[in-house]
């Protein structure tokens, strides 16, 4: 029996991953660390009715980039929100990771932060990109988006039974480095996790990937083993990014590392071209193909979490 | 079968991104000009990734990526860029000798270094 589940699990895994290069919507289902999957459709069917809450991730929005392949990323982004406004079970809440803004100009953030306002969610819940930290080390997406908690802006929260933590790997950046947490705030983390029973559901998010993609192109957090290894000894860890504009996951025993789509454009794969940065030929008809929205629904009693991947359409 | 299919839609992708990014371009021998010296900004990286100058040298930083960088003085001995965008410049008149060495602060993996003499 066991066996069998394994066997199953393996095999979708293996299916997820061309899913998620081919581009297409997928549901994600994390069960005690064990990745399952459904057929996506559009509202989220049946895992919905049975989820307790569900929120949505969104992120790499670059408000101010216009140029190819998305000459208009206030558009996609409002696009990817309607969907969050179609759903039938209204997500409790918003996640941004990062990246809001393509050159962290006070202007740019306007315009985000009145587009946001189109989304039907109580509660928005940010992270800086380092799009997002230039010239001002944060203080302006900070001063409007921070949940003022730490000096550092770092936080955490509980929803409904999980414990949400918000990091910052996009400051105070060595000359080559990649993302960095620093040691106030794996000293802040480890003692914000030490209360928790093993059997809490976790949820990390950051914008950078704390997991090491593809550090050539700076994919990767250098101090982020610290932070990880504060994470093992918990049941379901689910740790989201953005930062790389397409998705990608890897299962590290009860650890699940997500990076999400960009709602703007998207990267080339880890190593295909000579250099990160946007996709210019794609066409026009097939941008949305490539962006998108990430839907996580907590599915009460099981401490499972179901991540639904859509596409724009 | 599945697997058959993963690896069609990875090459379908590296397909993609082999036609997305231009190769570049070979760049003709400028005669150089006495006191200012130009490093490109392309494909994350700058080039010259090394530069040696003389002392009184102005050198220019040109952003020829589509993301924005940031030129940073690794041991702040000069001033912060601001968010270069493609096609903005950034220069640096060097009146001391020295080992400057400077990254992108948004792209640390970005590193270069100029000697002045």
């Amino acid at each position: 029996m066991r066996d069998l589940d394994e066997n199953t699990s393996n095999s979708r895994r293996q299916f997820l991953q061309c899913m998620a290069w081919a581009g297409a919507g997928t549901l994600w289902l994390m069960q005690g660390g064990v990745l399952r999957a459904q057929a996506l459709n559009g509202q989220g069917g049946a895992s919905a009715a049975d989820a307790s809450f569900g929120f949505v991730q969104i992120s790499d929005s670059h408000i101010g980039f216009h140029k190819a392949p998305n000459m208009d990323v206030a558009s996609t982004l409002r696009g990817s929100l309607a969907m969050v406004n179609a759903q039938k079970v209204r997500p409790d809440f918003l996640l941004h990771t990062g990246d809001l803004t393509h050159l962290s100009r006070p202007d740019e953030f306007d315009t985000l932060a009145g587009i946001m306002q189109e989304a039907r969610v109580d509660k928005t819940f940010y992270v800086p990109g380092e799009h997002d930290v230039i010239g001002d080390n944060g203080a302006e997406f900070f001063r409007r988006f921070g949940e003022k908690q730490q000096a550092g802006g770092w936080y955490s929260f509980d929803h409904r039974g999980v414990h949400f933590v918000g990091l910052i790997n996009v400051l105070n950046l060595k000359a080559g480095g990649l993302g960095s947490l620093g040691a106030d705030q794996l000293a802040w983390l480890k003692k914000d996790l030490a209360p928790l029973s093993a059997s809490t559901p976790l949820v990390v998010f950051a914008h950078m990937p704390l997991w090491s993609i593809y550090p050539e192109w700076g994919w990767g957090t250098d101090d982020s083993a610290e932070a990880i290894g504060l994470l093992r000894r918990f049941g379901s860890v689910s740790v989201l990014n953005g930062h790389i504009h397409q998705i990608q996951q890897k299962v590290e025993g009860s650890i699940t590392f997500y990076t999400a789509r960009s709602t703007a454009y998207p990267q080339p794969a880890p190593g295909a071209g000579p250099a990160p940065g946007p996709m210019k030929d794609v066409p026009p008809e097939a941008l949305h193909r490539y962006l998108g929205i990430r839907e996580v629904r907590h599915v009460r009693g099981t401490q499972a979490l179901a991540l639904t991947d859509e596409v724009l359409s | 079968m599945k697997a058959l299919r993963h690896a069609a839609a990875m090459s379908m992708l590296c397909l993609c991104c082999g036609v997305a990014v231009p190769a570049m371009a070979a760049k003709s021998d400028a005669p150089p000009k006495a006191a200012a010296s130009q490093i490109e900004i392309r494909n994350f990286a700058f080039a010259p990734n090394s530069m040696t100058v003389p002392v009184g040298t102005r050198v220019v930083w040109t952003n020829r990526d589509e993301e924005p960088h940031v030129i940073t003085s690794a041991g702040k001995q000069f001033a912060t860029s601001p968010a270069l965008d493609t096609s903005d410049t950034y220069a640096v008149t060097f009146s001391k000798p020295g080992t400057y060495a400077y990254y992108c602060s948004i792209h640390p993996m970005m590193v270069g270094t100029i000697i002045v003499q």
